[in-house]
């Protein structure tokens, strides 16, 4: 009964830790909103939702399945006042393309992890920018979606440094 | 009994597997359903994007406080560095802004005259309700702000926005305690204005750059760079001559405008109540009138 008790309660404690990157994955959305006040930043968000998809796509796939994806895209969408849908799909679909590519970004070197995120992140803003300007009927200036990539780039080996100390920290592997 | 456990996985792997795979395309087809739905049937989504918003308003007051905070730093150093430039461009402008506060007085006096003689009726009371802007939001899919007000507090939708410099757009969803604002610098923004010198009326379309442009110009008229624009109060939505930007540069097919709203400064906003109708409630202002007729 004990035992039980405690394997209940053990459970219990793997479950809150394992829930945390979905977790994280919706503050990072929020702090990606945040008014930062700064010169020409304003308008480009990064977009840390795709650094943390990736992240837990190439590492620890099972702690984000795939409708916690889904979930995190929609609500990017909803706070972000852009088309509805579009985030879930491009997030859907990085997180598809890293776990096709998983044995050959797990494992290796930080760089190349780097890398896989700059060609899968390129395609993603791509895609993004032929869909956003199908749904609006025209062409939307491409220079925004250049910033907002290169400064998600920027950031990646930060916020992928900080999901990493999160993962040995909490998750323990 | 370990090893027929382990069996009993080994066959169920590809069946979880197939689960699996479906579960991603499924919900791949799920989202690219809601893309399409949300372009035809735009009120459920609306309804969605508010209640969500209204819901994380609180946590992203809270966490916008200490970037504005620190942005906050940031500016008070760099106004440190030129402090003494600064101190000789205000009281050059000091100077300039008293020599207009002369003429204004003058004109303001012979407005009220002019007023009295021709018993102008004014539009009604304006009341203002000042908001935290807690979220830049969209980046480069949308350009609209989360404020930290909504209709608890008075925020009613189409309100105009504005800030110290001038129009900063229009409300577009409200709810209990948070509303979204709607750049004029958005892809779908239109607003009635006109080019205060020459009277000429224009609709100033967004763009989702920084720069807005100048459509529908009446035939043979146009703008030259440095010209003011302001709102021109058609349709009922704006009040009369809220300043919007200036003329920046003017090619054969495109007139630009540099809104006076710097999007990066936006920290507190003010939604306008100026008691007018307008295009928000077009349908019902229309029944009323059809209903007053006989």
């Amino acid at each position: 009964m004990v035992v039980k008790q405690q394997s209940f309660i053990q459970r219990l404690d793997l479950l809150a830790r394992n829930i945390t990157p979905f977790l994280l994955g919706l503050v990072l959305i929020m702090v990606s909103q945040l008014p930062t006040h700064l010169p020409e930043l304003g308008r480009i968000s990064p977009m840390l939702a795709l650094i943390a998809v990736y992240h837990w796509g190439v590492f620890r796939p099972e702690l984000l399945p795939s409708p916690a994806v889904f979930v995190l895209g929609l609500f990017l969408d909803l706070l972000s006042g852009g088309p509805v849908g579009i985030n879930a799909m491009i997030l859907l679909l990085v997180y598809g393309l890293v776990l096709s590519q998983r044995r050959f970004l797990f494992g290796k070197s930080f760089a190349v992890v780097w890398i896989g995120f700059g060609v899968i992140g390129a395609a993603a803003t791509l895609v993004t920018f032929i869909v956003v300007s199908l749904y609006h009927l025209t062409p939307v200036s491409p220079q925004g979606f250049l910033f907002q990539f290169f400064l998600t780039l920027g950031l990646f080996p930060l916020v992928s440094w900080l999901l990493l100390r999160w993962q040995r920290l909490v998750l323990r592997g | 009994m370990k090893q027929r456990h382990g069996a009993v996985v080994q066959a169920a792997q590809p069946i979880k597997n197939l689960i699996q795979r479906f579960a991603y395309i499924g919900l791949v087809l799920a989202a690219v359903a809601i893309l399409m739905f949300g372009k035809a049937d735009t009120v459920l989504i609306e309804q969605a994007r508010i209640y969500v918003t209204d819901a994380v308003a609180p946590i992203l007051n809270l966490l916008s406080r200490p970037a504005a905070t620190l942005s906050n730093l940031v500016a008070q150093g760099n106004e440190l560095v030129a402090l003494r430039e600064e101190n000789a461009r205000l009281r050059e402008e000091n100077a300039r802004l008293l020599q207009w506060q002369t003429v204004a007085r003058k004109l303001d006096a012979e407005n009220t005259e002019l007023r009295n003689l021709s018993k102008f009726q004014p539009q009604g009371t304006q009341s203002y309700i000042t908001a935290r802007v807690i979220a830049d939001a969209g980046g480069t899919f949308a350009h609209s702000l989360v404020l930290s007000a909504g209709s608890r507090s008075g925020v009613r939708k189409g309100q105009a926005v504005i800030s110290g410099d001038g129009l900063v757009g229009r409300v577009h969803g409200v709810g209990p305690n948070s509303s979204r604002v709607l750049l004029i610098t958005d892809l779908n923004s239109r607003i009635p204005v006109m080019i205060e010198e020459t009277r000429v009326r224009a609709i100033l379309a967004g763009n989702n750059s920084t720069r807005t442009s100048l459509i529908h110009l009446p035939p043979g008229a146009t703008a030259s760079p440095g010209d003011r624009v302001i709102t021109s109060g058609h349709g009922g939505a704006f009040p009369w001559g809220l300043p919007v930007g200036v003329v920046a540069s003017v090619t054969d097919d495109r007139i630009e405008v540099q809104p006076y709203m710097d999007r990066e400064r936006l920290e507190f906003v003010r939604a306008v109540d100026f008691g007018l109708k307008g295009i928000v409630t077009l349908p019902r202002a229309g029944k009323a009138k059809t209903k007053d007729r006989p």
